[in-house]
């Protein structure tokens, strides 16, 4: 089926009634950003031990640039037999000298790794995009400056974990394996791999099977930094590589970032061993806007909440709570503001919303849009071109939509908001924490009290308020109810790779 | 029409806009679209001198100027208006008959405003009496500080009466506000008090145009727009010196309220200096090359 049917046969998007005209007789030229110099591989092979080798049963499987559906190169496919060697070379790595050398060399490697990713920050920019679709805004100045940061921030702690942990002699697993999602691929690479080297312990990780091209150019970058062969083994594959990681008798711990689905499967298979878990999961944000809030800045708020890559975030915020008082005018401003957000080549410096990832998570998301038309919902889309190939999906709004729709509850993981109101501060804790996830959530108000009021009773890791999705290396971050187990991020990302 | 209480403040989030203006300031205009937008700025340009020392041939030059921006580019647009002092307005006009750039003129006891009522209105009368085409008034930011909001909006009301058919802009000079919020309650308040245009900064106070307070001010017009569909225009003067600047003004612009405001009736800028290097990245544009300023005549 080819791309431009399943547009077809979706729906036409509502003609905005604004009053205000953005379809302006000036119009921005493209600024592509130039990708020449970002050299890609026919063929990626697995990283272990420090070498790049074949898989054992030799298959490969392609990877697709999803706002060309082209091509762009083939990843290994690592069975149980790759995955042996992997978790060996990292045991020995473990056992050899990475255990022997001091924790301020070990410092030294990671404080390396940061200003390696630093100076080819723009290459893995590129790359990033080009794989998974993110506009090049943000993989340029979201993604690959907070991955230097993340290393960066762990190489400090490597030679101060007493400090850290006082009264403890903080000791390392040993191997950890690492499943990582396809929506921030390197930075979730970062996020694992900072902290478990900082702390001593090796690594098996495995990238998304649509987004393991930066993994493999990191593990370039792990090669060229000199750190012993096997602490740093990159391996890749879809859900069953996974599932071989996630059953090695000789991982002591798994980190799990993705769906949490897959991360109700993996605390099954880990019931009864002694491994140790984190799991970042799913989420369906709330935006809690009051009357009293700086509406224009709330306005951007949600946009940054939602249709930041893509919606495909864990923490988006994705349910609009508005108090009534103020919901037609931050619905009106809301609609307009959609109307200037610009869709299409992940490359070109002025794209605000790129590609969806895959064609798999583009019909899910189609999906859910058809749902929320069935249920009843109102369909506000902005009326933006978008490209005829590539899986693109322009940025949606669903109102007259209540607890009860499934659009409501269910993670979408898209550029789709649902919007409902509240008329007390109590019905918006309520409706807030009226959902199984509780990964993070935002309010808006010019009154600090409210402020402290809302982010006690409101249940999730994470509580932005006035702002939204911004992150940092020294903050923990993770979530409550079936949002995931564990914190990753600040001190506590560092106690997640310590033994007790 | 119903009028605000301008006792109520309405919350503007300083971090927030901040973050938004970088994140326009972000977008990448080339080729085509810079040209363009050049262009456009150049006939947005309210070609100003403001100074004890003006005469009449200095605001001759200036209106030479403004009638041909740059002799070796000859299809470019005109500058919006010439901006000048009361008693320099019947000098710009009869230079610039027979053109439909405006002559604006600074009154009301420019820049600092401090002067009895009466007295401001009279200087507005003689500027429009001169011929301009357009009044930038002060409003009285001492009272405006003091909470005095209905006394402010009763001036602007007066001054606009004394207009007649000119256009009226409001400067509110936002140095002296310090807060965005103040920013938004003058805004509301020259709105509502009949300013056909809201103006940042007299460039005598520092600082003067800023991109987060034109930000502010744009969305002020915006929330007007939508509840009296009445289209007020935008002039952030002063600090404004180079092309780059101008066109993330204009992309500000663009993002904020559309099209119907990128144009010289709706949007304005208020520089000296703005002009040429506005020319020189046109000849840029045009030639690969930069010239020198040399080429560029200086009035």
């Amino acid at each position: 089926m080819s791309n431009a049917e399943t547009k077809e046969t979706t729906y036409k998007p509502t003609s905005p009634n604004s009053k205000l005209d953005f379809e302006s007789v000036w119009e921005y030229a493209p600024a592509p950003q130039d990708s020449d110099f970002a050299e890609v591989k026919d063929r990626y092979e697995l990283f272990i031990g420090g070498k790049f080798v074949k898989p054992s049963k030799g298959r490969y499987f392609k990877s697709t640039n999803p706002a060309t559906e082209e091509e762009i190169t083939e990843f290994a496919e690592a069975t149980q037999k790759d995955i042996d060697k992997a978790v060996k070379a990292a045991r020995k790595a473990y056992e050899g000298e990475w255990s022997r050398i001091s924790a301020k060399e070990r410092g030294k490697y990671i404080y390396r790794i940061a200003r390696m990713l630093q100076e080819r920050a723009r290459e893995f920019a590129v790359l990033e995009s080009m794989d998974g679709g993110k506009p090049i805004r943000e993989s340029r100045d979201v993604d690959i400056p907070l991955v230097a940061a993340y290393f960066f921030y762990y190489a400090g702690w490597a030679d101060k974990l007493e400090y850290a942990f006082p009264g403890k002699k903080p000791q390392p697993y040993g191997v950890c394996g690492q499943i990582i999602p396809w929506n921030f691929p390197l930075l979730m690479l970062a996020w694992k791999i900072a902290p478990a080297l900082a702390t001593g312990n090796t690594v098996v990780l495995k990238p998304a099977e649509t987004t393991s091209l930066t993994a493999l150019k990191f593990a370039e970058l792990v090669k060229d930094c000199g750190i012993p062969d096997g602490v740093v083994n990159i391996v890749t594959g879809a859900g069953q590589t996974g599932a071989e990681i996630v059953n090695h008798k000789d991982i002591d711990k798994i980190a799990f970032t993705g769906s949490t689905n897959v991360g109700k499967i993996i605390q099954k298979s880990l019931a009864g061993t002694d491994k140790k878990y984190t799991l970042e999961l799913g989420g369906k944000g709330a935006l809690v806007i009051f009357e009293d809030a700086p509406i224009d800045q709330a306005v951007e708020g949600i946009i940054n909440a939602i249709y930041f890559n893509q919606g495909h975030v864990c923490c988006a915020g994705s349910r609009l709570l508005v108090q009534e008082g103020v919901a037609d005018k931050v619905i009106q401003k809301l609609k307009d503001r959609l109307e200037t957000l610009i869709v299409g080549d992940p490359l070109d410096k002025n794209t605000d919303i790129g590609a969806i990832n895959s064609k798999e998570q583009f019909e899910t998301v189609n999906k859910y849009l058809e749902l929320g038309v069935e249920e009843g919902a109102d369909v506000y889309q902005s009326k933006c071109d978008i490209p005829e190939n590539g899986y693109f999906i322009r940025p949606t709004l669903f109102t007259n939509v209540s607890q009860s729709n499934r659009v409501v509850q269910e993670e979408i993981f898209g550029p789709v908001l649902t919007v409902q109101t509240f008329r007390t501060a109590d019905e918006g804790i309520e409706k807030a924490n009226n959902t199984p996830y509780g990964l993070a959530n935002g309010v808006w108000t010019d009154k600090g009290s409210k402020i402290f009021k809302m982010s006690s009773k409101m249940r999730s890791g994470v509580i932005w308020a006035n702002t939204y999705n911004k992150f940092d290396p020294t903050s923990p971050f993770g979530g409550y109810k079936e949002s995931g187990v564990g914190r990753e991020g600040g001190m506590h990302g560092l106690a997640a790779y310590i033994k007790n | 029409m119903k009028y605000p209480d301008f006792n109520q403040t309405i919350p503007i989030d300083e971090i927030g806009v901040n973050e938004r203006v970088s994140r326009l300031n972000s977008r990448s205009i080339k080729k085509d679209s810079k040209v363009q937008a050049l262009k456009l700025a150049l006939s947005m340009i309210d070609h100003t001198t403001l100074e004890g020392s003006d005469s009449p041939g200095k605001v001759i030059q200036l209106c030479k100027k403004a009638r041909q921006p740059h002799s070796a580019i000859p299809d470019l647009p005109t500058v919006a208006a010439v901006c000048v002092y009361p008693r320099m307005v019947g000098v710009a006009k009869k230079e610039l008959k027979g053109t439909d750039i405006h002559v604006a003129s600074v009154a009301t006891a420019f820049p600092s405003g401090q002067a009895p009522l009466s007295m401001r209105l009279q200087d507005t009368k003689f500027a429009v009496s001169e011929g301009a085409d357009e009044i930038d008034m002060v409003i009285s930011r001492g009272a405006f500080l003091n909470g005095e909001f209905q006394l402010v909006f009763d001036e602007i009301a007066a001054v606009k009466e004394a207009c007649g058919d000119a256009h009226l802009k409001v400067i509110l000079e936002t140095g002296e506000l310090h807060t965005l919020e103040n920013v938004r309650k003058a805004s509301d308040i020259a709105m509502h008090a009949g300013a056909d245009f809201i103006k940042t900064s007299t460039g005598k106070v520092s600082p003067a145009a800023t991109q987060p307070v034109t930000l502010v001010m744009l969305e002020a017009i915006r929330d007007f727009y939508y509840e009296t569909d009445k289209m007020i225009g935008m002039k952030p003067a002063g600090g404004i010196r180079t092309a780059k600047q101008a066109i993330q003004y204009l992309v500000i612009v663009k993002e904020t309220l559309g099209a119907a405001w990128l144009n010289k009736d709706y949007f304005r800028f208020g520089a000296s200096s703005l002009t040429n290097d506005l020319l020189m990245q046109i000849v840029k544009q045009q030639t690969g090359h930069y010239q020198s300023l040399d080429y560029f005549s200086n009035d």
